[in-house]
């Protein structure tokens, strides 16, 4: 059989993804270090994991209801409440899914027609596109400039908004960048969407690791709660990435939607996880900051030690990442990386994997330990060197 | 201040600039807090934890329980004092409740241990009663592990 002409066109011209080589390639080395994946090194604490290994001792094992049981909806509720000041009705505006990503997936099926543009500003994750084109949709990509931190403005959005734009993502705090936006840019945006038809993804994932000031969802500012799908989980706050454990909240007409989709294509989000995630939500605010903090350790340790290594580097001030610019070994961040990793065995993401803007730039992941990142430095140092000579 | 120090008793081997980046202090800053911490007697010193069942040696580890008539002028520390000179000692406490002393010794055998206790501590003028309660097994010590935990056998690759 030829399976060119099977399977779907659309899925087929999605590119497989770039970086994948560089895990193979780390896969088959010793003393490797990985700054490259971004996922929390730490174990999820203890009482929540023994809270899923209780809810399995008393055979807990069977479905829940679609939208995730009622008790962990009324917690997510208490929650977005009580950390960035959301309200939203768990009987009718909070879908459970299995991560952020399917969150994502679901809010596009739900609002796009083939044709419709979809707004992604980047560099930024890499499943905005690729999962609008597969719904048919247009992606347009808007690239933020390191001179504006990585903020989208409300200059650039207005300049890609055309009659047939329906959504904007907007991925903050943003993997690879570190941007995040700040309640004065959020009004900006709301100002340009406001009078338009115009649908905000707002991928909050990251919400809990922001470092400087407090996290503001777009859904908060005057006009946008309307317009704006929040998505957000348990995976980076908690450390919890294998429970694939997600939520998406918005008005209540667009949500008993996407539970319509949720319910055909996973019927509802493992029982065990979300018995582990309510117990997250109750007493899980101190390990929230425990992990901050220990992240904002780190950022400062890496930013401080790019820094003296000569690299221009923004100060991340949310997610895990650092995005030096590497312009200045002469390099393409493919390169760059690539050369890095067979020369000193340190992993680190090209900025091109990212989309327009990324080039000349490197994600580094600081979920790692103090004394990997240290060593990743001097390796660092060394390849510079080399390359210099 | 109180950060710096959690931060030493977590890992006393990290780099002061790793140590400043995490307390969000300059590193000239940390490294003065160190040297103040030294010269006030609050950082005493900087010690290995080892796994010893792990190593290629022998090391027994026992707890004493101590009972000791305390003497009028002195109370307990000078009993303490006699006890905890001999290298021997590895730690020694004093207790609440249905004993006096808690004291770790570490030797090379059972019977080193044993005849320490014998010989050297019981005898002291005060101690009035030992029990020694031999270590079998050490599962976690400062926060620190011993067991080797495995590791998630496949993780994530963004295939």
């Amino acid at each position: 059989m030829d399976y060119s002409k099977i399977v779907n066109s659309r899925i087929q011209s999605i590119a497989p993804s770039g970086i994948r080589k560089y895990f193979n390639l780390l896969n088959e080395m010793t003393d490797g270090i990985s700054l490259g994946i971004g996922e929390p090194d730490f174990v999820t604490p203890w009482h929540i994991r023994d809270a899923g290994i209780y809810s399995l001792e008393k055979g807990y094992t069977k479905y829940t209801p679609n939208a995730g049981f009622t008790e962990l909806r009324t917690e997510i509720s208490k929650y977005l409440k009580r950390r960035f000041g959301l309200e939203y009705d768990g009987a009718s505006e909070i879908v459970v899914t299995v991560g952020g990503s399917e969150a994502i997936d679901l809010s596009m099926r739900c609002i796009l027609n083939p044709g419709d543009e979809v707004i992604v500003p980047t560099p930024s994750f890499v499943c905005y596109g690729p999962l609008a084109a597969i719904d048919c949709a247009v992606p347009v990509y808007v690239e933020t400039k390191a001179e504006n931190e990585f903020r989208l403005t409300a200059e650039e959005l207005k300049a890609a908004i055309t009659p047939k734009t329906k959504m904007l993502v907007l991925p903050y705090p943003c993997n690879p960048t570190g941007a995040i936006m700040r309640k004065e840019d959020l009004e900006a945006i709301a100002e340009v969407l406001k009078d338009t038809d115009i649908i905000v993804l707002s991928d909050e994932i990251y919400s809990e690791l922001t470092y400087v000031g407090k996290h503001v969802s777009p859904a908060s500012i005057p006009g946008m709660r309307e317009r704006t799908l929040v998505v957000n989980g348990f995976s980076k706050s908690y450390s919890m990435t294998g429970w694939r454990m997600g939520y998406l909240c918005g008005p209540k007409e667009i949500i008993s939607q996407v539970t319509k989709l949720h319910q055909y294509g996973i019927m509802s989000a493992p029982t065990m996880s979300q018995y582990a995630s309510i117990e997250a939500l109750k007493n899980g605010d101190d390990d929230i900051e425990k992990f901050k903090e220990e992240y904002d350790g780190r950022r400062r340790f890496l930013l401080n030690g790019f820094r003296n290594l000569g690299f221009d580097c923004f100060e991340a001030q949310g997610a895990f990442y650092l995005f030096p610019c590497i312009k200045s070994s002469g390099m393409s961040s493919d390169d760059f990386c690539m050369g890095l990793l067979q020369a000193e065995k340190v992993a680190i993401i090209p900025g091109s994997a990212f989309g327009p803007g990324g080039e000349g730039f490197a994600r580094v992941c600081y979920a790692n330990s103090m004394k990997n990142i240290g060593e990743a430095l001097n390796r660092i140092e060394r390849y510079l060197n080399t390359i210099k000579k | 201040m109180k950060k710096l120090l959690q931060l030493l008793e977590e890992d006393c081997a990290m780099s002061t600039a790793q140590l400043a980046a995490l307390a969000d202090m300059t590193e000239d800053d940390a490294a003065a807090a160190i040297k103040k911490l030294k010269d006030d007697g609050v950082l005493l010193g900087n010690k290995a934890i080892i796994n010893w069942d792990n190593s290629d040696y022998e090391y027994v580890t026992a707890l004493i329980e101590v009972n000791v008539t305390p003497q009028k002028s002195d109370g307990f520390d000078r009993i303490a004092e006699r006890i905890y000179q001999y290298d021997e000692v590895e730690s020694v406490y004093l207790m609440s409740g249905g004993f006096d002393f808690t004291v770790i010794i570490s030797g090379r055998s059972l019977k080193e241990v044993a005849l320490f206790v014998a010989r050297k501590l019981s005898t002291i003028e005060g101690v009035t009663g030992t029990a020694t309660h031999f270590i079998l097994k050490k599962y976690k010590e400062k926060h620190l592990i011993f067991e080797t935990q495995d590791q998630q056998q496949e993780r994530f690759t963004f295939d």
